[in-house]
């Protein structure tokens, strides 16, 4: 195609649908793409062509392909979208082929994400569902249409049953696949508005149990790729030594040793290392491992060290003359809390955690003229065209990705480090394919960690007991400052993500959130939830705070403060029926915990013991009840849950990355401690959709409400000792017991 | 040279005698199945069956599996029926997915020797093995599902 031919809109008003030249296929595009042929499914499209423009691909023997928009990391995604455009479209799900997007933002965005192909932010479905539902279901009126002129009668006498449009007057059928391959387009095009989605009701899909994962069966036998299994022919290997302390670059680099390794066939320096690309994987690593290179020591990152600057945040958490950027002001909290009766005035804090994916960093690239292809588990396809073009001197439409299954995202494979790494190997090598992967070390040692934070909440009640003021001040540094810097000056300074659940759903008539920025230098990332992993535990645990000050129940006082909100309670209710919550247990504490982040509502309860001598937690089990509002995939919500809550208990017990003059103490699970099956708990989870409400996210929903629940259980058991420092190490559980 | 057997294939392999059995499973053979996590048998992802035996290929050399049996993911069973692989399926127990060869063939050593192993059991064997997405729960129950199934 040429740029003139680039779609216009992404109106719906503006799809068309094209007719392959052979008549053999039907394909849902976007906007003007007139001469463009498909002969076959986006997958197959011929080489070269960057934007196949299309949804769905139905093939004359009636199989469905369905493009999944967003990159699969372990969440479903692949799977729960597909199945939207199969609803409305009534095919046969036993049919359908899911074929992941291309990189064409254009066409295959996010609308409810900036427009770009980013997974994250438990935003894909949010985002992506209209206009799924929508095409699926224009799909279906035109193959009606269509269907009305082969069969000479008129549309509104026929139906759909999956894959086939039925004349139940004459009881004639037509298969999707025979349509598509005989049937003529209608003109003008049948338009579909909300008014034409399938009522809940008639759902065959949304909301089964029964549809398994499409990627689940080649996850149990080895033949799922995800971007390190990536072979190519001709294909090198890289590996890249990196400075010790961010920011710093080589300025000697002796690769003589390194050079001598067999297989080793280019040393090349990069600003902020040193890369060695060889014919073997061994070789590239053993290299690494010999190069002996002087680095710069220029970098303010030196100056970095987390346990001292967390005190540092803290004293500026507490410091009330020291003025953040406004996040969110209802009333005029201050004022409230100085007329107060009393007042809960409490820091939280949090250690920097390493996401640690299973599946360490890697990419693939090739370099050819003007022209880049990568093979990569990114969360960004967007994002790597972007980089990857920086890197090559070529612009983002030359650079073509092909996103492979992510093992584990977390918020990391949404950076473009690894990306950067292959293309600039690539580079040296044009026209051979270069795989570049990181050890597990280096996974670790230059990650982006979640943000080391401090908060200052100060709570004040009247005499009743009602809160009548909540100041949240959020002390850390900034996500988008570096990843997003318009969207972060947009905002004033102001940090969406790192402030993520601050702002809650509790009826108080005056709160104030505000953040200040710390600028230390060291880049900050995305996790699995980010901000709402610390924040709701701030807030969660000051709730139960002013349930013990009032000498009331925790789920009581939260059923008070969520009185209007219908949801809610019922996930508290449930929770805590599910939990028993009233039956006391021997040497055993309980703690809730309730979120209503990324649009769902979710409470917790874990139950605890503490072993004495040794001053660890046990977390024995969670309950879980989610309310998603849709529950596409209930028996799936259920395991994101399951992912939420061992990896909430394990980041509340133990995760830990300590950095002590800019050098990451940590290296490898021998140091980075993660949870293990032994030290997981029991979970059970309840699933209750309010149908009818607006889709909910799920990724990242299961994780905030576990570790306050594991800190209100610890206080409860304790009476009253509180945990306020994640991660709850032993030497912290017995310095709170003795304080 | 060194020659060994890997999934009832005999193959020669020309890579140092010191190269960790992961890359020449992975990157030689291009057997993916068997991963890479962390490179100190600290997490499992790469865990083979070496005579019959778990054993992490990250920290086995090719000189360790001279004259020997090695058996991946890929040849675990015929078409992919292992009841392991089956109790998988049924209880959905991936996430990213990417750890889960590494649990499989650590759990298929289990059953061999265990048929019907204890919850506590289960644990015991499996603790080496890592999975980030925390799927532990569901692995506990497809163990025991195909434990019972057979």
């Amino acid at each position: 195609m040429t740029p003139t031919q680039q779609p216009q809109s992404r109106a719906l008003s503006r799809r068309s649908f094209l007719v392959s030249a052979g008549s053999l296929g039907i394909v849902v595009a976007f906007a003007s793409l007139p001469d463009l042929a498909y002969g076959a499914t986006p997958a197959t499209t011929a080489e070269g062509d960057f934007r196949p423009n299309a949804w769905v691909t139905i093939a004359a023997d009636g199989t469905v392909s369905i493009i999944a928009p967003a990159v699969e990391m372990g969440q479903g995604i692949t799977t729960a979208l597909p199945l939207l455009i199969a609803e409305e479209l009534d095919a046969d799900w036993d049919r359908v082929r899911v074929v992941q997007a291309p990189s064409d933002a254009e066409t295959y965005g996010n609308p409810g994400f900036y427009g770009i192909q980013l997974t994250g932010g438990s935003e894909s479905t949010r985002g992506y569902h209209a206009l799924l539902r929508l095409t699926g279901a224009q799909t279906r009126m035109v193959l009606m249409a269509a269907a009305a002129g082969m069969l000479n009668v008129p549309v509104r006498e026929l139906t759909t049953e999956p894959n086939r449009v039925l004349h139940p007057t004459s009881g004639r059928a037509l298969d999707y696949g025979e349509i598509a391959a005989n049937g003529v387009l209608p003109n003008p095009l049948p338009q579909t508005t909300e008014a034409d989605l399938k009522p809940s009701d008639r759902w065959r899909y949304i909301g089964s149990r029964t549809i398994p994962r499409i990627d689940v069966p080649s996850k149990v036998n080895g033949t799922a790729v995800f971007g390190i299994d990536v072979q190519l022919p001709g294909m090198l290997y890289g590996a890249v030594l990196r400075a010790p302390v961010q920011d710093e670059r080589p300025e000697a680099i002796d690769g003589a040793e390194a050079r001598g390794v067999p297989g080793v066939t280019h040393i090349v320096p990069l600003p902020y290392g040193v890369g060695i690309i060889g014919e073997t994987v061994e070789a590239t690593r053993r290299a690494k491992d010999l190069l002996n290179v002087t680095w710069s020591t220029t970098s303010r990152v030196r100056n970095y060290t987390s346990q001292r600057l967390l005190d540092e945040y803290r004293a500026v958490g507490r410091d009330l003359e020291k003025q953040g950027v406004p996040a969110h002001i209802t009333g005029d909290a201050e004022a409230a809390i100085a007329g107060a009766k009393t007042v809960i005035e409490v820091d939280y804090m949090s250690d920097h955690v390493a996401h640690a994916t299973m599946e360490p960093m890697n990419a693939t690239a090739l370099v050819t003229g003007d022209r880049v292809e990568i093979w990569a588990p990114t969360q960004g396809p967007t994002g790597t065209q972007g980089f990857a073009a920086e890197v090559a001197g070529t612009t983002p439409d030359k650079v073509k990705v092909n996103t492979t299954l992510l093992g584990g995202g977390f918020g990391r494979k949404a950076e473009a480090d690894f990306i950067i790494d292959a293309v600039s190997l690539a580079k040296a090598v044009e026209g051979r394919p270069v795989k570049v992967i990181w050890s597990r070390e280096d996974d670790v040692r230059h990650d982006k960690f979640r943000p080391l934070e401090a908060q200052h909440v100060k709570v004040g009640l009247d005499t009743e007991g009602n809160i009548v003021g909540w100041r949240h001040r959020i002390v850390a540094d900034s996500i988008f400052a570096r990843t997003l810097p318009p969207v972060f000056a947009e905002a004033g300074g102001h940090d969406d993500v790192v402030t993520e659940g601050a702002k809650f759903n509790y009826a108080i008539p005056s709160h104030q959130i505000e953040y200040l920025r710390q600028d230390n230098g060291l880049a900050i990332g995305f996790w699995f939830a980010v901000g709402v992993g610390y924040t709701r535990f701030a807030i969660e645990c000051v709730v139960d705070e002013i349930a013990a000050a009032r000498g009331i129940d925790p789920v009581a006082l939260r059923l008070e403060l969520l009185e209007d909100q219908p949801r809610a309670r019922r996930v508290i209710e449930t929770v805590a029926r599910m939990a028993e919550w009233d039956r006391m247990r021997d040497g055993r504490g309980l703690g809730i915990a309730y979120s209503d982040a990324f649009g769902s509502h979710c409470a917790q309860v874990a139950e605890i013991s503490l072993n004495r001598d040794t001053d660890e937690i046990r977390v024995h089990k969670v309950w879980c009840a989610i309310d998603p509002g849709v529950a596409i995939q209930p028996l799936h919500i259920e395991a994101m849950m399951i992912t939420g809550i061992t990896n909430g208990t394990g980041h509340a017990l133990f995760e830990q990355i300590n950095v002590v003059d800019g050098e990451v103490q940590e290296s490898n699970f021998d140091t980075y401690r993660v949870i293990r099956m032994s030290e997981a708990p029991e979970i059970e989870v309840a699933v209750v959709p309010t149908p009818g409400s607006p889709f909910g996210g799920i990724g990242q929903a299961g994780l905030p409400p576990t570790g306050p629940a594991i800190a209100n259980a610890f206080a409860r058991l304790t009476g009253g000792i509180r945990l306020r420092h994640y991660p709850f190490l032993p030497e912290r559980v017995k310095a709170a017991l003795e304080s | 040279m060194t020659t060994f057997t890997i999934n009832g294939r005999v193959v020669d392999m020309a890579a140092e005698p010191d190269t960790p059995l992961l890359w020449v499973i992975r990157e030689h053979l291009k057997l993916t199945g068997t991963k890479f996590g962390c490179g100190i048998a600290q997490c499992g992802a790469c865990t083979v069956h070496v005579d019959g035996e778990p054993t992490r290929s990250c920290q086995t050399f090719l000189e360790d599996v001279a004259g020997r049996e090695v058996t991946t993911i890929e040849g675990l069973s015929p078409d992919a029926n292992h009841p392991l692989q089956r109790a998988w399926i049924a209880e959905q127990v991936p996430q990213c997915g990417y750890c889960q060869s590494g649990q499989i063939m650590q759990a298929a050593a289990l059953l061999a020797a265990t048929p019907n192993p204890t919850r506590d059991q289960i644990i015991d064997h499996m603790d080496g093995n890592i999975c980030r997405c925390g799927t532990y729960v569901r692995i506990i129950s497809a163990i025991q599902r195909a434990a019972q199934e057979g």
